[in-house]
């Protein structure tokens, strides 16, 4: 379960390439646990060190650079996020400490990911990220606005997200609530379409 | 007015939800040891179980071993734990499971429909991209994160917000030698690799109907790499007769009804999509893909783009105007759940029948399933590339994507039929040239990018 997202206020790093994929963010080689934690250290691993294996930074990349060695923010550009479904790149961009990624748009499944890691996905047209490229940001989620130096600009976010994302809740509980319709659904199907529920060690 | 997709969407609306969003009903959860043992042990972790474990199932194909002989030792560092821990994780969730060694195993997106595990009409689901493959059944089928699936297994469902209709029209017939990947590459070139996002995209038209069901399949693999939320094909008697007797496929009467009732599974000739797409199949050519982005690709006669990014070309070593064929290769690879079937392989061995590979080059084929593997042996396709100098391995996703263990030599070129030329996705720096398994062993052969069809004679 994530902490609830109310505002947060940061300075805007920007990575404005176009379709950036999941690959990128975490390479599989990075990904070595199990788990969902220990991946904060190979997020953008391809890019981020000269040397990967003895993690030796470049100096060059973004999030090396000394004013945005705190961010907590991400502006990148079209088609964010895509790529290998794996929550990974979420997992890691989170336990690295992003909070908000503001993209021209996001591939679908990260774009779930993040709302279930409580990162928020936020759209804006791209001479808008442009603007606030090394600006200090502030995001409010109940406002769906984004602040920054020369304007504020709402953004679009489903309610069913937002939600989750204001409360840090967990969906597995807010879908149990549900608990009577399913078992209704599942009578009803069973009835039309038995061949759907299959028994037990079938084979 | 009803789409294919609207039909299988409204049979599966549990409740509505704020917000314009459905609680939609999951028919099936597939798993691999990549990120089974995650979702599993999370779920264990916060006190729930799987609700319905016979309609969950895990497979070992992301990480486990392609060389013969192999245990749960893999090449990629700290990977056994994977296997040892999904296996455990599926054990105690009660999960059908597809171990290493089983007879069964194999990657997730060929044995599911291999079994009958996915039908026409389904809602199905894995944590993986590439489960859009299986819309190929005219099943919805998509790819989730871990918690999405975390999210299915606990409850039998998932939280949507419906996403929007696209409908492809591949009208006319393909030309000899062009291929179901060579659709999928030229319409992703075409409309470019963002230019499904946020719709179930129906494939459909003369040129798709005529396809087998495997070439169906390589087509809506391909659906993610458009930025679709899932790939769809109409069922019809091609579908049927392929599913007929496969193990977890209704029998009997239970047949008889499934079918009468996946009859119905398909738009009506008024459907309304919100974006449409008509290609003339007869104008595609075998492609190839030049850049690091499947959208990056062209006929495989073309060139590079006078306008390529220089990032691409950099990565790429090439340079804008130079022609693809000819383009010295490294390394050969056929294998994936995009165009490792059994028809695939035949294709390829028909090329590569009392050829050798050009001397130098590293050629590998992976089959897509244990079963595949063993009707390919059956048939003797394992000599005809053994004599060509291709490695013939065990079934797995293997250097489709590389996990830090087995790769391509670091910067290599190869000409791959799978579904991805990212950076490094087959290794460090490797240059991955997309493209149909015809053009892959026509390739490997001349040891230079090539067109199949000079080869074939065609
Ligand atoms: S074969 Fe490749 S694309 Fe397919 S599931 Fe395996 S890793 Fe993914």
């Amino acid at each position: 379960m994530a902490e609830p997202f109310t505002t947060l206020t940061s300075i805007a790093a920007p990575l404005l390439r176009d379709n950036i994929d999941t690959d990128a963010m975490i390479p599989s080689r990075e990904m070595k646990s199990t788990g969902k934690t220990g991946l904060a250290g190979g997020l953008f691993a391809g890019w981020r060190y000269l040397d990967a294996a003895a993690r030796t930074p470049d100096p060059d990349f973004v999030l090396n650079q000394p004013q945005f060695s705190a961010a907590t923010l991400l502006l990148c550009g079209r088609n964010f996020g895509c790529g290998s479904s794996r929550e990974h790149a979420v997992w890691a961009l989170a336990e690295y400490g992003i909070r908000c990624i503001i993209a021209q748009s996001f591939a679908p499944i990260f774009q779930s990911n993040c709302v279930r890691n409580g990162i928020v996905p936020v759209v804006l047209p791209p001479e808008v990220i442009a603007q606030l490229a090394g600006q200090a940001v502030e995001v409010d989620l109940a406002a769906q606005t984004v602040s920054a130096d020369g304007g504020v600009w709402s953004f679009e976010i489903e309610g069913e997200a937002k939600a989750m994302l204001l409360e840090g809740l967990d969906a597995i509980d807010l879908t149990f609530k549900h608990r009577e319709a399913i078992a209704a659904f599942q009578t009803a199907d069973r009835a039309k379409r038995p061949w759907v529920y299959l028994e037990q060690n079938h084979a | 007015m009803t789409t294919l997709f609207d039909r299988i969407w409204d049979a599966h609306v549990v409740a509505p939800l704020p917000g314009g969003a459905a609680l939609v009903a999951i028919d099936r959860v597939l798993l691999h040891e990549r990120t089974g043992a995650a979702a599993l042990n999370a779920l264990a972790e916060a006190g729930r179980t799987v609700a319905d474990p016979a309609r969950v199932f895990a497979m070992m194909d992301h990480i486990v071993d392609t060389l013969p002989g192999r245990t749960d030792q893999t090449l990629m560092p700290g990977g056994q734990a994977f296997i040892t821990e999904t296996r455990a994780a599926a054990q105690a969730a009660g999960i059908t499971l597809f171990d290493v060694g089983d007879p069964d195993q194999g990657i997730m997106h060929v044995v599911s429909p291999e079994l009958g595990i996915v039908l026409p009409g389904l809602t199905l689901i894995a944590p993986d991209s590439h489960t859009c493959t299986q819309g190929a059944l005219g099943a919805l089928a998509w790819g989730i994160g871990s918690s999405e699936a975390e999210h299915a297994m606990a409850t039998g469902t998932l939280r949507l917000t419906r996403p929007k209709t696209m409908r492809v029209t591949f009208t006319g017939t393909l030309a000899p030698g062009v291929t179901a990947k060579d659709m999928m590459l030229a319409l992703i070139a075409a409309h470019g690799a963002g230019g499904g996002a946020g719709h179930v995209v129906e494939f459909a038209g003369q040129a798709v109907t005529a396809l087998d069901m495997e070439a169906r399949m390589t087509l809506c693999n391909m659906a993610t790499e458009f930025s679709a939320f899932a790939g769809l094909i109409a069922p019809d008697d091609v579908t049927f007769d392929w599913l007929k007797g496969r193990r977890y496929a209704p029998k009997g009467a239970h047949w008889d009804a499934a079918r009468a009732g996946w009859r119905d599974l398909r738009s009506d000739a008024d459907a309304v999509f919100d974006s449409e797409i008509e290609i003339d199949a007869a104008s595609i050519a075998p492609m190839v893909s030049w850049g690091t982005s499947p959208q990056a690709s062209v006929a495989v006669t073309g060139s590079v783009p006078e306008d390529a990014t220089s990032a691409m070309l950099d990565y790429m070593a090439l340079t804008a105007g130079a022609p693809l064929v000819g383009t010295p290769i490294d390394a050969a690879f056929i294998g994936s759940c995009t165009n490792a079937r059994l028809s695939d392989l035949r294709r390829a061995a028909a090329l590569l029948k009392g050829c050798k590979v050009a001397p130098g080059i590293r050629a590998i084929c992976v089959p897509g399933s244990s079963a595949v593997r063993r009707a390919a042996e059956a048939e003797g396709l394992d000599q005809v590339f053994l004599d060509a100098g291709f490695e013939w391995r065990m079934s797995g996703c293997s250097m489709c994507f590389f996990a830090g263990g087995e790769s391509f030599a670091e910067g290599s070129r190869v000409i791959s039929s799978t579904n991805r030329n990212f950076e490094s996705r087959q290794g460090l720096r490797v240059k991955t040239h997309i493209a149909s398994p015809e053009t892959v062993a026509a390739s490997a052969i001349a040891g230079a990018i090539a067109d199949a069809r000079e080869l074939a004679g065609g």
